[in-house]
Parts: structure tokens; C-alpha cells; sequence
């Protein structure tokens, strides 16, 4: 098994704090959305870390580098949907305006619509008597309408179609908030264990009775089973389940077919597996799990996308100083306040230890600027005092510096989370992207996110940029 | 007060952990809950540090009054043949049945079944008395699905209702529904102050509302301290850089003058607060919204280490302190 034991864990977490272990390998985005190799990517991760994000901004990056994308996303946010015009629920990729195509590429997108897609396959491999046969089946409709697992049947469906149409030279994939994320790997197999399974030739049994010979495996046994069943599920619904196991028969094949296909296609040289995730205890555990299943499946891992990774521009001032130097200020705001502008605003025990100690704090004359920036005291007559301006100022600064400190406090809880997972999975490529404020709901959002995966920088921008 | 509890919310706004207070925020005075799994992720036995949850409802934790929180981890399949041979007498038939795949094709492909003995497990959690009338459990919390499902989830004994129109199945599905749109349930949801939870959380709202199942409480999860005051972040805007540059120059982080240590920290700082700032705008606006929502709204501080049990004894306070039990 690829999982070090625990100690092993252990003793690789403590070489990696050491060496303050970078991740072992950087995944290099471009170069992976760029090669006309590269058919499809599969965002894969648990719920909340930005995979249809992740998923979208790819895609447009990939067509503004000139190739033909399109984006099959399951289940967006709505304001991310409309910005991609892709709000409305027709279950056709739609092209995608306002992007850059100077390099000749295009970026399509859909929004997977279950049932659509279920009556489309049932339309395009039964005859029209037998479809609507189908369509109108009380358990079909509630199957297709999306219980628990056709999401991701339908999911897979959907992408092998995509493939099929071969329109597009890339597909970019988000995968379905499942209960168990990866159960999109496991429909195929599902879908195969319940054909080769005796239940359906006991579903199948009653229906077949009347036209054919193949009652030979309708034991005893069986029949009783069937009864067991109608005495369970109640005559109706037997009879439903039966009508629509028939008319699905002819189909059954085909299903397993392009599902056996999909799954091929998925462990096939041209497709990735990108794991999202955000630098939280949670969601890296998923991570682990994901990579360790995806190898088990012995499906193509390109990497980690680690979304939301904080940085600091001011990251050689250590959380412990900054709070020190937030308690000068607000304890010489105390001292200011009873006796003026008295002595030094310095206390002894805080030396400058990975600061040049040898610049002295110098101070300019003080009240030359002081002046203008105190919106908030007007309580005194002359726009307030220089003090007045100048403690708020302290204030002020007291609270960047403690804003500062936890931002510093974040940085060494995700550090820390990364290294866990860069230990237990030293083979995996990672790209890091720097947190945003906010959501992301136009194309430039997008564009932006891409830039941030492309250049795989956990610091803040640039101040002012 | 309702006696089932339902809790949902977005992926990622921390559904389980809110659940699990909730169980131990109700544990009060000698009370005995139920906290229900029934997504098999064994984020229950995770969060309380044991081992991985069976099939079988045992005590995880003791609230700090006397009281008792139970778990349990539904497995779906075990549920099926549980049921077969609670209802039915049909234990023989089951194993007959798991032979024939149909528990498989039960539990994983059948439209709903899965949800259907999920709900209906919680149900009877609800239902059960002891011997002398009283209820074994006073709550049954259950950590549900994420928003996104939840309506379909709860709803699906009124579908299967509709499917199998007679016998037991549908005689079961009626009862549970009875459960879960009475007084009896309280759907509570999880959410972040972030734009897309909260959008999830109104949709979520409209759909329960819409399928007339009872909406309880809306949870604000993760809540950030807030470091700065408005007066900090309206200086934020006006403040001259020298200033702060000054200032942190005097609380003895180097030289002020242009290209001094403290004055380079002054970009990097006011960056970080303009983050802050915009960060702090949003959720204000997000908390608007969900005070619209006209719901009882609590909020639960961020445990910026991660959830351990200290922290989980402590949100649990926090919800009593809040008046959810």
C-alpha cells in the first residue's frame, strides 16, 4: 500500500519541518493545459474547496492559450453560471463570449442537467414506442429526476458524449458534490454488478414469460424471490420496476458499454485527475483519500490544486513580534494619555531581533503629518489635536499589527497542514493558489484564478496592483 | 421543542461538527440524545476521537450536567436487512435477497430506497419508548446531506409513497413522512458568511419551505473575530503612510524614514487591512441576507486550530448560551 505506516508518517512530517519542506514537486499548469496530449481534466475533491471554480478557470485559460474547451460543470454558482451564459439549463454546451481568442481558441460550457441527459439516452437507443414507454414509467421518472448516484452516471455519460462529438480538443470536468466524491468511479462498476446480478433475470423474468423460451432460469427459487419482492414493494411498484427493467433491456448493453468505455478513457494517457483542495485539516484528508483511490484505480493524478492558500507580503515579522509591537503601542497610548508625549515608545524587552537592530527607531518630526488623517476624532473643535491624530494612528497600527499576527498564525496552520499532506504524498505535484477576498462571478475573476494556478505564487499581490 | 433535528448545510461549512454540538448542546439536565451519521464518512467517530463507528448505537460523550449523547453510523445495507427483519419477519429472505444482489441493487441503484431506510432508520430512533412509555432518546440529531440534497432526501418517502401505492413499503414511507412534516422536525441549516453558502442556504430555505417541511434555525459557522473597528477601518482609507510608518517604527520595528524596516512593513500591513476590509464588507452583506431570512440566526466563532473536543464542548455552551435547547 502506497500509506507510509503511521511512524514512518511521522518520522517523514518531522524531516519535512526541518528542511521546512516545500512541496517535493511544483505542477506546472500550462504546460499540462497547453499539450494537445492533454483530452481531458477531471477536478475531483470535496465539497466547498473551489472545484468548479478551479474547473472553469482552467478552461478559460486553456482557450485564451488557443485550444477548444469545453467545460462541463455540475453544479455552479449561479452568478458564476451567468457570467459564462450558462444559467440556462438546456444540457448543450454554449460558447462562452467575451473571452480572448487571439490565439484561436474557443471555451464552450454546459451545466449538467440529469434528467435531460437520461431521457436523451433513452431517446437516442430505444425505438420512439419504446421510449416513451420509458419516459413515462413512474420509477424511471423518479430515477432520472436524480436520487442518490445518477448524478454521476449521468455525469460520466455526459463526458463520454462530449468525447464522442469530438468537437473539442480538451474537456475539462468538474465532478458531483458526491457523499463519497469519487462515487463517479464506481457507477460503471455498479451499473455491471447489478447486470451480471440474478436480480435482474428475476425482474426481467415475468415480462419474458409471455414471448420467450428463456423461462428456464425461473426456478423455484426465483419465483419466490419475486414474491418476497411484490410483497415488499407492493404489486404496483414490482410491476413498474419490471415494465422498466424490460424496456431498458435492450439498453442495459449499450449503458455498460460506454460506461466500460468512459472508465477506459479515463485511465487513458490523455486524460488528468487534478485533486482540489483548500490548506485545511479536512479537506487535505479527503485529498489523501482521493490520491490513494485515484492510484488504486490506477487513474492518471497530474496534481494538487491547493485553493486559498494564504500569504503575507510582511511574512519576516513573526506573529510574536507583531503582537509585541501592537502591546507597545497601546500601552503607550495609556502613557501618552497621562503625561503627554512622554520618553520612548519603546519598551526594553523588544529589541528588533530579525530586524536590524541597529536602526533606531527614528521618529520625524512629530506633528509635521500627524495632521490630516483623523476623520474619526472630531469631536474637538480644530479637526483634533496632533496627540489625539497621532493615538489613533497608534491604535490604528496596533490593530494591523494584531491582523498581521493572525495572518501569520493562518500561514504556519496551512504550512503545517501542507507539510502532513507533502509527507504522506511526496509524489504529488502541487500548485498553490493565493485566497481572494471574495467570490469569483465574472470572466475576469476567472482569468485571475488562472493566472494565480498558472504561477503557482502564494503571496499576496503586489500592494496596489 | 422539535425532536428530531436535521441538520444540513453546504459542503464545507462544517454540517457534522454543528451537528454534533447540537447533540451535546441538547445532552442537558440527564437528557439522552441521538446523533445519526448517515453519510458514511465517520466524521462523527473522527471529531470525538474514537474509532470508527459500527453499525449500533453507543455512547460517545457525557455532557457536563449528566447528560448522554449516542451515536450511530447508518449503513444502509445493514439498515435494509434491520428492517426486513423488524418488519416483515423476513430475516431468511434477506440473506436470500443479499445473495441475489437485490440488497446491493437496493441500497446503491433503486431510486431512493437507500434514502428511504436512512430516513426511516432516524424515524424509528425517534419513535422508540422504553418499556415504561418514555422516549429512549429525548432528540435525535442527524447529520444530513448538504443543502443541496436535503429537500429530495427528506422527501423521498413522499415519492416512494407515490411509487409503491400499497403494501408495507408504502405503509413505512407514509409514517415517516408523517415524522418529518410534523412539529416534530426542525431542519437546521449550516452556513458560512460567504456569498455562495448563503446563497445556498435561501435556496435551501425556499425548497423545504415549497415541500412543507419544518425549517428550524440557520447556523453561522466559523464566524472571524473582528480584528479591526469601524473607526480602524475608516482611517484605513485617509491614514498617510508615514504616520504608520511612525508609529510602528516607535513600538520598535526599525526605522521610519523611506526604505527603514518599519516603513517597508507599511505596504504589506494596509494591504492585509484592505483585504481585511473587503472581507469584512461581504460579510456584512451576507449577514443582512440571512437576517432577512427571518429565522432564528446563531452564530459560532471560528476555532481557528481546527475542531477538537475541548473546542466541541465549547460550541456546544455556546448553542445552550444561544437558547437552542
Amino acid at each position: 500500500m502506497s500509506r507510509p505506516e503511521p511512524a514512518q508518517a511521522a518520522q517523514a512530517h518531522e524531516r519535512a519541518a526541518r528542511q521546512r519542506l516545500s512541496p517535493a514537486r511544483v505542477l506546472d499548469i500550462d504546460p499540462l493545459i497547453e499539450d494537445p496530449q492533454t483530452r481531458i481534466i477531471v477536478c475531483c475533491g470535496a465539497g466547498g474547496v473551489g472545484k468548479t471554480t478551479t474547473a472553469a478557470a482552467l478552461g478559460l485559460r486553456a482557450a485564451e492559450r488557443g485550444r477548444k474547451v469545453v467545460v462541463l460543470t455540475i453544479d455552479p454558482a449561479r452568478r458564476l453560471a451567468q457570467s459564462m451564459g450558462i444559467d440556462s439549463l438546456d444540457n448543450t454546451p454554449r460558447r462562452v463570449k467575451g473571452i480572448d481568442d487571439s490565439a484561436g481558441g474557443e471555451l464552450h460550457a454546459m451545466m449538467l442537467d440529469m434528467k435531460r441527459t437520461f431521457d436523451e439516452i433513452v431517446e437516442a437507443h430505444a425505438d420512439p414506442e419504446r421510449a416513451a414507454a420509458i419516459l413515462s414509467n413512474p420509477f424511471y421518472q423518479s430515477l432520472s429526476a436524480g436520487f442518490a448516484g445518477t448524478q454521476e452516471y449521468m455525469a460520466m455519460e455526459k463526458l463520454g458524449q462530449l468525447r464522442a462529438r469530438d468537437e473539442w480538443d480538451l474537456i475539462v470536468v468538474d465532478t458531483p458534490p458526491s457523499r463519497s466524491a469519487l462515487d463517479f468511479l464506481d457507477a460503471p462498476k455498479r451499473l455491471g454488478s447489478f447486470l451480471d446480478g440474478k436480480l435482474i433475470r428475476v425482474l426481467l423474468a415475468p415480462a419474458k414469460a409471455g414471448g420467450r423460451a428463456g423461462m428456464k432460469f425461473l426456478n423455484v427459487g426465483m419465483s419466490m424471490m419475486t414474491g418476497v419482492l411484490g410483497k415488499l414493494l407492493g404489486g404496483q411498484l414490482l410491476k413498474d420496476v419490471q415494465t422498466f427493467v424490460a424496456a431498458m433491456d435492450s439498453m442495459f448493453g449499450g449503458f455498460r458499454t460506454r460506461a466500460d468505455a468512459t472508465y477506459q478513457l479515463l485511465q487513458a494517457p490523455g486524460t488528468a485527475f487534478l485533486v482540489v483542495a483548500a490548506p485545511e485539516r479536512d479537506a487535505l484528508r479527503e485529498a489523501a483519500y482521493f490520491v490513494e483511490r485515484l492510484a488504486a484505480e490506477r487513474m492518471p493524478l497530474a496534481g494538487l490544486v491547493l485553493n486559498r492558500v494564504h500569504g503575507s507580503g510582511a511574512d519576516r515579522l513573526s506573529a510574536e513580534r507583531a503582537v509585541a509591537a501592537a502591546e507597545n503601542l497601546e500601552e503607550s497610548r495609556i502613557v501618552d494619555q497621562e503625561d503627554g508625549k512622554a520618553g520612548s515608545r519603546t519598551s526594553p524587552g523588544n529589541s528588533p531581533s530579525t530586524y536590524d537592530s541597529s536602526e533606531s527607531p527614528a521618529r520625524d518630526e512629530p506633528g509635521v503629518s500627524a495632521g490630516p488623517a483623523d476623520p474619526v476624532e472630531s469631536t474637538a473643535p480644530d479637526e483634533g489635536s496632533p496627540a489625539d491624530a497621532e493615538r489613533s494612528v497608534d491604535r490604528f497600527t496596533a490593530g494591523l499589527l494584531r491582523l498581521h499576527a493572525e495572518r501569520m498564525h493562518l500561514l504556519a496552520r496551512e504550512q503545517r497542514t501542507r507539510d502532513r499532506f507533502t509527507a504522506l504524498h511526496p509524489e504529488v505535484a502541487v500548485t498553490e493558489v493565493a485566497a481572494l477576498p471574495g467570490d469569483v462571478h465574472d470572466l475576469a475573476g476567472l482569468r485571475d484564478i488562472g493566472d494565480r494556478l498558472a504561477n503557482n505564487r502564494p503571496e499576496l499581490p503586489e500592494p496596489g496592483a | 421543542m422539535s425532536r428530531l433535528q436535521v441538520v444540513s448545510g453546504k459542503g464545507g461549512t462544517g454540517k457534522t461538527t454543528v451537528a454534533a454540538a447540537l447533540a451535546l448542546a441538547l445532552a442537558t439536565e440527564g437528557k439522552r440524545t441521538l446523533l445519526v451519521e448517515v453519510e458514511g464518512r465517520q466524521g462523527i467517530a473522527q471529531l470525538f476521537e474514537t474509532e470508527a463507528l459500527p453499525y449500533e448505537e453507543r455512547k460517545i460523550a457525557v455532557a457536563p450536567d449528566g447528560g448522554e449523547v449516542y451515536a450511530l453510523a447508518i449503513d444502509p445495507e445493514l439498515a435494509l436487512l434491520d428492517y426486513l427483519q423488524m418488519f416483515y419477519k423476513m430475516g431468511g429472505a434477506g440473506r436470500a435477497l443479499k445473495k441475489l444482489g437485490a440488497i446491493d441493487f437496493a441500497t446503491t441503484i433503486a431510486p431512493g430506497l437507500r434514502d428511504v431506510l436512512l430516513t426511516g432508520k432516524a424515524c424509528e430512533a425517534v419513535r422508540r419508548k422504553e418499556r415504561s412509555g418514555r422516549f429512549v432518546y429525548d432528540y435525535v440529531v442527524m447529520d444530513a446531506p448538504p443543502t443541496g440534497r436535503i429537500t429530495r432526501f427528506l422527501n423521498v418517502n413522499d415519492e416512494v409513497a407515490g411509487l409503491a401505492k400499497i403494501g408495507p413499503i408504502h405503509n413505512q414511507a407514509q409514517a415517516v413522512m408523517r415524522v418529518l412534516k410534523s412539529p416534530e422536525t426542525a431542519v437546521h441549516l449550516v452556513t458560512l458568511l460567504e456569498e455562495m453558502p448563503v446563497q445556498e442556504t435561501a435556496d435551501g430555505i425556499a425548497e423545504l419551505r415549497a415541500a412543507r417541511l419544518p425549517v428550524g434555525r440557520v447556523i453561522v459557522n466559523m464566524v472571524r473575530p473582528a480584528l479591526l473597528d469601524p473607526a480602524d477601518l475608516e482611517l484605513l482609507g485617509t491614514v498617510e503612510r508615514s504616520s504608520v510608518a511612525r508609529a510602528l517604527s516607535s513600538a520598535g520595528l526599525g526605522g521610519a524614514r523611506r526604505g527603514g524596516h518599519a516603513e517597508r512593513l507599511v505596504d504589506p500591513l494596509l494591504e492585509q487591512a484592505r483585504e481585511y476590509a473587503e472581507r469584512y464588507a461581504l460579510e456584512a452583506e451576507q449577514r443582512a441576507v440571512l437576517e432577512d431570512l427571518g429565522l432564528p440566526l446563531h452564530e459560532l466563532p471560528l476555532y481557528a486550530d481546527g475542531v477538537d473536543l475541548a473546542a466541541l464542548y465549547q460550541m456546544a455552551r455556546e448553542l445552550r448560551g444561544q437558547g437552542v435547547s
